[in-house]
């Protein structure tokens, strides 16, 4: 039995790996957990995971504790994955910058009111922007204050921070003021992405699986897994196949970049 | 031995039964006391680093910031959080105490027969509802209808948490209303009546303050279930470190905190250590509660016995 925790962003690929995989070498059962890429990593430095999913990296000091329990975590790229902004459907915004996303989310800015990037959405009275986000250890949290926020910037406070990626959308979805980000994979027919610049003359980029392969959307970032010192036996053909064009199928299948070009017709 | 002292020693099957059933019961009884200080020697324990290293008294409880990942300034100010679970609870008092003192004073007074009996089981149903449930009610039924109603950007709130939490506290706040009430003796009600009081005048001027204590006790066990609710305040309240200034405000609870957060953090680091001071916090405010509310249900029943004594005696020569 292979314990595979964390990353929400990648819970559903992970639970369809175990599923084609015990198809295929029905003697290797996979056990996949969701709860955040936190968990994840809580759970490898803490030595009860085989494989930990995260949609960031891990960071150096947890590293060392995880060193410290005698798990010296090896990391592998198992795909990317493009970070959409979400916005309810009525909302009239097509297009929006980093800058204005730092603005909105980061400490010290200065943006509350949907008038203030220039549209009115029909339904929100109020004008105010509900700013959705998600709770502080999740590595989409992490990865949006690294590349939206820069390194030494942090949230805003007041934000309504949710515990999965599922619940961002389902939120933007119901409430016509929201805004929030999300893996570009949790997107349903009842919210809108707005394509995102990167500086005021940028292009504007659609998320997608190809701007995502091809770098040229502005937050994309590798999804990993990582292992307790090098995979061997059960363990290393696991992450084998999921590197396999077979594997990196599957993830192109739910919506994600594989890690290179693979053909999957 | 004598014959009479021996005869009088019947150690048979119901004897050893008897010691053995004391013993289970004394156990029992014990491991609660041991239950509760495990678990304070366990959370303190997981806790003291921070309380001892880190704690700073200003920040925690004067500090709306709660930022324990950010890379370079990570501060634990618990301000926001302490205001978001006195918020939601308080409004939540407010919408169960009439509910259920007025459930109480039905059941207690007024309802006979069938339909007292059937009001009983129901309330005691309505604590069996998970509070999972509960939450998924506020997510899913009352984000909508407050967005509608009130025309707000998001139903996600004080207001919405604390209508949950009040319907979550009202059945057990009833029942032990209810106790309270019963536990009025019957010849107080006797006496009102023969004086000519109508059925309301009995309990609002006699049966109510006498079992005031019992009342309050119950409104206090009612806060604390409130202080300690979990799932249900994280799904309705937003989430959202905010310092209320109107019900229509998303807050975030002490209790949803250690919720979210507990899972995702390496055991052992501040962050860690910082959730179980949040754990000792409510600890301490969850014991002083029921403590004060043991201290009303005994002080009521100690001036009952002295002052029931002797209508009782006259009552019955």
């Amino acid at each position: 039995m292979i314990q595979n925790k964390g990353s929400d962003t990648l819970v559903n690929v992970a639970q369809a790996w175990a599923e084609e995989y015990a198809a295929l070498r029905p003697g290797t059962a996979v056990a996949v957990t969701g709860g955040g890429s936190g968990t994840g990593i809580a759970a490898m430095i803490n030595g009860t995971v085989d494989i930990a999913n995260s949609s960031r990296k891990m960071k150096d000091s947890e590293i060392e504790l995880a060193r410290g329990n005698g798990n010296e975590p090896i990391e592998f790229v198992v795909g990317y994955d493009a970070l959409a902004v979400y916005v309810h459907p009525d909302n009239p915004m097509d297009e929006i910058s980093l800058e204005q996303l730092a603005a909105l989310y980061g400490e010290g800015g200065d943006i509350d009111s949907w008038s203030q990037y220039g549209v009115e959405v029909p339904g929100c009275g109020s004008d105010e922007i509900v700013r959705v986000s998600r709770q502080n250890n999740s590595g989409t949290y992490v990865y949006f204050r690294e590349a939206v926020l820069g390194d030494r910037r942090d949230f805003r406070l007041g934000s309504r921070d949710m515990h999965g990626s599922k619940d961002v959308v389902d939120l933007v979805e119901n409430t016509p003021c929201a805004i929030g980000y999300s893996g570009f994979a949790y997107a349903t027919d009842h919210v809108k992405m707005p394509c995102v610049r990167k500086g005021e003359d940028g292009d504007c980029v659609s998320p997608s699986v190809d701007s995502a392969i091809d770098g040229s959307y502005p937050i994309a970032r590798p999804l990993f897994m990582y292992t307790s010192g090098q995979p061997e036996g059960v363990i290393r053909e696991y992450i084998d196949w999921v590197l396999s064009d077979e594997g990196q199928c599957i993830i192109y299948e739910k919506g994600y970049a594989p890690r290179g070009d693979v053909d999957c017709s | 031995m004598s014959e009479v002292a021996h005869a009088a020693d019947r150690r048979d099957a119901a004897w050893w039964i008897d010691r053995v059933v004391q013993i289970l019961v004394l156990a029992g009884g014990l491991s609660a006391i041991v239950f509760i200080a495990g678990i304070f020697v366990f959370i303190t324990r997981e806790g003291a680093g921070f309380v001892f290293d880190r704690f700073d008294f200003r920040e925690f409880f004067g500090s709306p910031r709660w930022t324990p990942t950010s890379s370079h300034n990570p501060t634990y100010g618990a301000l926001a959080l302490i205001a978001g679970t006195a918020s939601v609870t308080g409004l939540a008092m407010v919408v169960s105490v009439p509910f259920s003192l007025g459930a109480a004073i039905y059941i207690g007074e007024f309802a006979t027969g069938r339909v007292r009996e059937t009001l009983k089981v129901l309330v005691e149903l309505l604590a069996a509802i998970p509070s999972v449930v509960w939450g998924f009610i506020g997510l899913s039924i009352m984000n909508p209808l407050i967005i509608q109603t009130f025309d707000v950007p998001v139903g996600l709130n004080v207001l919405n948490a604390g209508v949950i939490l009040g319907l979550m506290a009202a059945p057990i706040m009833t029942t032990i209303a209810e106790d309270a009430l019963k536990a009025v003796p019957d010849t107080y009600r006797e006496a009102a009546e023969a004086m000519g009081a109508t059925r309301w005048q009995v309990t609002f001027k006699v049966v109510l303050p006498a079992a005031r204590n019992g009342l309050v006790a119950a409104t206090l066990l009612g806060v604390g279930r409130g202080f300690g609710e979990t799932m249900a305040v994280l799904m309705a309240s937003g989430h959202s470190i905010n310092l209320p200034t109107s019900p229509f405000d998303s807050v975030r609870a002490l209790t949803a905190t250690i919720a979210a957060e507990l899972g995702e953090t390496a055991a052992g680091s501040d962050h860690y250590q910082a959730l179980f001071t949040l754990g000792i916090f409510l600890f301490l405010v969850t014991f002083a509660i029921n403590f004060a509310a043991d201290v009303f249900v005994r002080g009521g029943q100690r001036k009952r016995r002295r002052r029931g004594r002797r209508p009782a005696a006259s009552a019955n020569p």
